[in-house]
């Protein structure tokens, strides 16, 4: 039988993969919307995996609600990003630089 | 090693080279395309872990709306690929460090002997007639009600939020200009018309008499 340390290395080497996906792409800000929503995948599974295995469909309520979140982040966020690049012409994250910051 | 485990480590590899792809493709669409990908591989998962409402609607409101949003934007935005592929590897290294610490960390952690089967026995599978969804709505809608509503009220927030955002046409609203409406003067609003006094009509005498001879 599969055991819980399974999922969890599943979904930890996921949310690896996606921080290594926002350290590495500087350019496109639609990459990094992406391995957010790859990290909230990962957090999910983990999520489904204790609620199976402690036996507690409270994890599976949360997760509805983070996903329930996400979409209303993916929504907002491509928002932004389609009136920034009506602005800016550009989504290379080193140009956008003009809050010198 | 049963199907199970066939299914499982089909499904997890294929999690985690979709992943990869979606991190390496320096084409956008391709990228979102294996975030597709992904979210099925991930659907498969979470019904090996019986969940299968959520299994179910992670493909239904992720691959079916979430992705298409993805796919849209990036098909209206004219990228320039060739700009992006340069300086790719210059944090590569930084993201190797990041990658091994966090995981690293996280491994050690899984395979403490917190996890393992002494501690967290494998549940018995539920019987043939068990339903998920009956079982997440019971909940739902009793314990976790006023978070239910909430998670409404944030999606109404969002569909504002975006439309108010990515509008770009005339916007047609009936609003007050206080700074107009206390400026304005007596003369702006007021125009007196001098016009002679109205004179009484002449009673028209023989046009009655004709009506009342036709009548007759």
């Amino acid at each position: 039988m599969l055991q819980l340390s399974d999922y969890l290395t599943v979904s930890a080497i996921l949310f690896a993969i996606s921080i290594a996906g926002i350290v590495i792409n500087r350019k496109n800000v639609i990459t990094l919307l992406m391995c957010v929503e790859l990290m909230l995948l990962a957090v999910n599974t983990n999520f489904i995996a204790f609620s199976r295995y402690l036996g507690d469909s409270a994890g599976q309520i949360f997760v509805f609600f983070i996903l329930t979140v996400a979409a209303a982040e993916a929504a907002i966020g491509l928002a932004i990003l389609v009136v920034l690049y009506r602005n800016k012409k550009t989504i290379d994250i080193e140009k956008l630089d003009s809050l010198k910051g | 090693m049963g199907l199970e485990h066939i299914i499982f480590y089909a499904f997890s590899a294929l999690l985690i080279i979709a992943a990869l792809a979606v991190v390496t493709l320096k084409h956008s669409v391709k990228a979102v395309l294996s975030l597709v990908v992904c979210f099925f591989a991930a659907a498969a998962i979470w019904m090996m872990l019986e969940a299968e409402f959520l299994s179910v609607s992670l493909i239904l409101v992720y691959v079916g709306a979430v992705m298409v949003l993805f796919l849209f934007v990036v098909m209206m935005l004219d990228v320039d690929y060739a700009a992006i592929k340069q300086g790719f590897t210059s944090y590569l290294p930084i993201g190797i460090v990041a990658v091994l610490a966090f995981f690293g960390a996280m491994y050690l952690l899984i395979h403490s002997g917190i996890f393992n089967a002494q501690n967290v026995p494998v549940p018995a599978p539920h019987p043939a007639d068990y339903s998920n969804i009956k079982e997440l709505g019971s909940i739902m809608y009793t314990q976790y009600f006023y978070p239910f509503e909430l998670a409404a009220i944030i999606l109404l927030v969002a569909i504002i939020a975006a439309i108010s955002l990515a509008f770009r046409g005339t916007k047609h609203r009936k609003i007050q200009k206080v700074a107009e409406q206390v400026k304005t003067r007596k003369s702006d609003r007021l125009r007196i018309v001098k016009m002679d006094a109205e004179v009484e009509p002449k009673p028209v005498v023989e046009s009655k008499s004709e009506n009342e001879v036709e009548e007759k």
